[in-house]
């Protein structure tokens, strides 16, 4: 716990190389990388997000992917209707993506378990469709965003490395904030209902309302990198929501390791990475990665932070 | 006459032909410690199930402190001041003792919605913790994961969190299952000084205990409550001796 | 009247190709307790094994009893070499280890079939319209779709309620160790459970296969509508399957069909045609949260449990 860990000593390594990407990528001319790197974070902010709710809260949300979609076509409808300013467009993508949650959160809290992803899937698909269906913001193709957007001059979402800057802010302000919550009154009624939900009723916590709050919290976070991610693309479409992206949100998170803090930005920057490169060996990369999902879960307990926590202790 | 704690009143539950709660009618005046006994299958968790608000009655009441509490979820009850102990331990398993007893305290403090200040800092909730964990003999091992806490200390632990919440009634389903002859005693010890403090329901298999314990038992046989009375009473009830205690040796041994 | 029949029809044709994957499904998550999101990639490999053999051979019918064995097999192989080392796990890993099969299956298909999508042509004597009713015609295959659902909802009926694999299945479902204890060969029947499971969606899939075309991915938006129909029928039981599958496949078809006109009756033209294809394909995610509301277990649970 205190002193020297492999976990702390590889995260913190981590995060140094995130702040100094910018840095890396200046000196070695490679702007790949930087784009590479700025969707990656974007997408551990969403895989944080949703480890508050699977992680700690034990719910198993298969449909995460729809506050991307939702965050993202709130960027996107604002800015063709002519709301260019970020100041409305980011608070309207979380505000929307919190009222999708509530509704959404609503109906699947009455039930657990399989029913649970089940149903979460579902609906995120049922805001697939409609998307699709949205033939003003281009159904099916999607819409472009001309214009990202406009911070008053305050920050420039144009420039590359304001941009990245902003999305690691956004992340690390994500995770402290969920760090806070986790060790709150709030969050240890939470973890407690996911260890067990009766013994929590019987001494007078009124479980679904806690959950719910929670699932709403987690969905305003992942509107948040919804927005940053249809500026991030100049683009959003229905395929963000799609529920294969859910699914691999899914797989960052539990392969950074649940219930840890920086388990799911690992996560996301190790499935990222391997997808890059796998698909720069072959193009039929995924032909690789499926079969390595089956093995990290028949022999990978704990994910990456649990194989370092092992190391560690011996 | 004062109004009873716990007052239940022609409590009827069915399950498809069965009546396993039939007519029950109970009372348990404040300061009381009442047992409830009786043989296998007689419907005594059907019984706490409807105290605890696990289950719904099909007819009939159950009122705490004058409140109809009848169709009250769980959490609303133990707010009014019904707290219980499970048969089967039932704990936050990867939560350390103290962090058990502490939400407890935590619910008894009002909501939860509290997002940012770290809650195992908070003094308060952290002495409310450690002074029931000191109650009930597990101060020491405040800081020890249940999972790896005793089958006893387990048991102790329960008690511990069922005090947290500050109850007026202690709902205690078979606190000495399962617990070794040490064990129990220590628990008798326990129990005697805690109903000083707290009215207690008791549904226990541990006849010796029992006897000990109870100021009124209740005696209850396929759903019906044949007997009600003192231990001294009950043990001469001749319903009672065919019933039940006919065949106590069957009983006691069981866990 | 006519359009009304036919689209009628269509829903309860849809509906009983739902029922043969939501079955399989169900059987799966019921006996084996394994949520097996791939099953929608059997689902596709039923279609493409079907399109493939039914050009080798030049018979539609033999080329869909060789896919059928073909399905079989892949579900028994798949079972014994991966699923299998997942039952008693976390529900959690079923969902990410069944994902990873799907993209296995799907770059698969791309790499062995290409990228672009297969057709399956029917035979003649089954695109002739069929009178079902003095001045109705309906497509012979469409019907044939219909019949060939229905006997096997009856076989699977009678299978399961009825004969001593049926009974073992059931028993197998609600107690494991029983059954083991009474010496009979748990992991031999759960194999065999997969298979039928897997058969079932192959089975779904093929016969879709000649009125959609045949293309990578097509399992993956049907799999989540037999999810919505687990859900309102109820997990493990077949009969809700089969009941949920007729009215989702009802409610969505007939939904289509003729909610763009409904609406133009309310809205403007301009209106209802923009709102119309974002609400029907909304429609059965609808039911299905109504469902939830009025009865978070299924409209008809299995008694189990």
């Amino acid at each position: 716990m205190k002193a020297f860990s492999v976990s702390k000593a590889v995260t913190a390594l981590m995060l140094v190389g995130l702040v100094l990407l910018p840095l890396y990528s200046y000196l070695s001319g490679n702007i790949f990388i930087m784009t590479l790197f700025t969707r990656i974070v974007i997408l551990a902010l969403a895989a944080a997000s949703l480890n508050l709710i699977m992680g700690f809260g034990g719910m198993m949300s298969f449909g995460h992917a729809a506050y991307l979609g939702i965050g993202g076509y709130a960027v996107g409808m604002l800015a063709q209707e002519g709301v260019g300013s970020g100041f409305i467009q980011f608070p309207v993508a979380i505000a929307a993506s919190a009222i999708y949650a509530l509704v959404i959160g609503a109906l699947s809290l009455r039930t657990r378990g399989v029913y649970f992803i089940m149903i979460t899937l579902a609906f995120a698909q049922m805001a697939y469709y409609v998307a699709s269906g949205l033939a003003r913001y281009g159904g099916d193709d999607g819409l472009t965003v001309y214009k990202r957007s406009d911070f008053s001059g305050l920050i420039n979402l144009s420039n590359r490395t304001q941009f990245y800057y902003l999305c690691l802010t956004c992340l690390f302000a994500v995770i402290f904030l969920i760090w806070r919550i986790v060790n709150s009154r709030f969050g240890l009624v939470v973890q407690g209902l996911r260890s067990n939900e009766q013994r929590m009723q019987a001494i007078g916590f009124p479980a679904k309302r806690y959950q719910l709050v929670c699932f709403v919290i987690s969905g305003m976070m992942c509107g948040l990198a919804g927005a940053l991610l249809a500026n991030n693309t100049d683009f959003v479409s229905p395929a963000v929501m799609y529920w294969t992206r859910s699914g691999d949100l899914m797989v960052m998170v539990i392969l950074g390791g649940m219930g840890t803090l920086f388990g799911p930005v690992m996560g996301a920057v190790v499935y990222l990475l391997l997808e890059e490169f796998l698909s720069q060996i072959t193009e039929y990369w995924a032909l690789i990665m499926g079969p390595l999902l089956l093995l990290i879960v028949l022999f990978g307990r704990g994910g990456i932070m649990g194989l370092l926590g092992r190391l560690n202790r011996g | 006459m004062a109004e009873p704690l716990l007052r239940v009143e022609n409590l009827v539950r069915r399950f498809g032909g069965i009546t396993a709660t039939d007519n029950v009618s109970l009372d348990v005046a404040a300061g009381e410690l009442h047992a409830i006994i009786g043989p296998n299958g007689a419907g005594k968790t059907t019984l706490i199930s409807q105290l605890t608000g696990h289950l719904e009655p099909h007819s009939g009441s159950v009122s705490l402190g004058g409140r109809d509490i009848t169709y009250l979820p769980a959490y609303r009850r133990c707010a009014l001041g019904l707290a219980r102990s499970f048969q089967i331990t039932s704990l936050l398993f990867d939560f350390t003792a103290a962090d058990n007893v502490a939400l407890a305290a935590q619910a008894h403090a009002g909501h939860s919605f509290r997002f940012f200040a770290n809650a195992r800092k908070e003094k308060g909730l952290r002495d409310t913790a450690h002074a029931a964990l000191d109650r009930v003999g597990l101060l020491h091992r405040a800081d020890v994961v249940v999972n790896r806490l005793s089958h006893g200390e387990r048991r102790e632990l329960e008690l511990a969190v069922a005090l947290a919440s500050k109850p007026k009634l202690l709902l205690l389903d078979e606190p000495m299952a399962g617990l070794g002859v040490t064990e129990s005693q220590r628990m008798v010890k326990l129990l005697q000084e805690l109903r000083k403090e707290v009215s207690i329901v008791l549904v226990e298999h541990d006849m010796p205990a029992v006897f000990a314990l109870a100021d009124r038992i209740s005696v209850l046989v396929y759903g019906r409550v044949i007997a009600s009375g003192d231990p001294a009473a009950i043990r001469a009830n001749d319903d009672v001796k065919r019933a039940y205690l006919g065949d106590q040796h069957v009983v006691t041994h069981h866990v | 009247m006519l359009l009304v029949v036919e689209q009628f029809l269509n829903g309860l044709q849809f509906g009983m190709l739902l029922f043969l994957l939501a079955a399989g499904l169900t059987l799966v998550f019921g006996i084996m307790d394994l949520v097996n999101l791939a099953h929608g990639s059997l689902y596709m490999m039923g279609a493409y094994f079907a399109a493939t053999f039914a050009a080798w051979t030049g018979s539609f019918l033999l080329g869909a009893l060789l896919a059928l064995g073909a399905t079989l097999v892949l579900g028994i192989v798949l079972e014994m070499s991966a699923l299998r080392h997942l039952y008693g796990r976390d529900h959690l890993d079923h969902v990410l280890a069944t994902f990873g099969l799907i993209l296995f299956f799907n770059e698969a298909v791309r790499l062995i079939w290409g990228p672009a999508g297969l057709a399956l042509p029917l035979p003649a004597w089954l695109t002739v319209p069929v009178p079902i009713l003095p001045g109705i015609h309906y497509p012979a295959y469409r019907l044939a779709i219909i019949v060939v659902a229905l006997l096997v909802a009856l076989l699977l009926y009678l299978g399961v309620m009825r004969t001593r694999i049926g009974m073992l299945i059931r028993a197998g479902a609600s107690n494991r160790e029983m059954i083991g204890a009474l010496g009979i060969n748990i992991k031999l029947l759960y194999t065999l459970v997969f298979g039928l499971g897997a058969a079932l969606a192959g089975l779904a899939g093929m016969m879709q296969a000649p009125i959609l075309t045949v293309q990578i991915g097509m399992g993956e938006n049907i799999l989540i509508l037999a999810f919505v129909i687990i859900v309102i029928g109820g997990i493990g039981s077949i009969r809700g399957a089969f009941l949920a599958a007729i009215f989702v496949g009802m409610i969505d078809t007939l939904g289509r069909a003729f909610l763009p006109n409904l609406l133009r009756q309310v809205l403007s033209g301009a209106a209802a045609s923009t709102a119309a294809p974002a609400l029907s394909s909304m429609l059965i995610y609808l039911l299905m949260a109504i469902v939830l509301v009025v009865r978070p277990e299924g409209l008809f649970p299995a008694n189990r449990r």
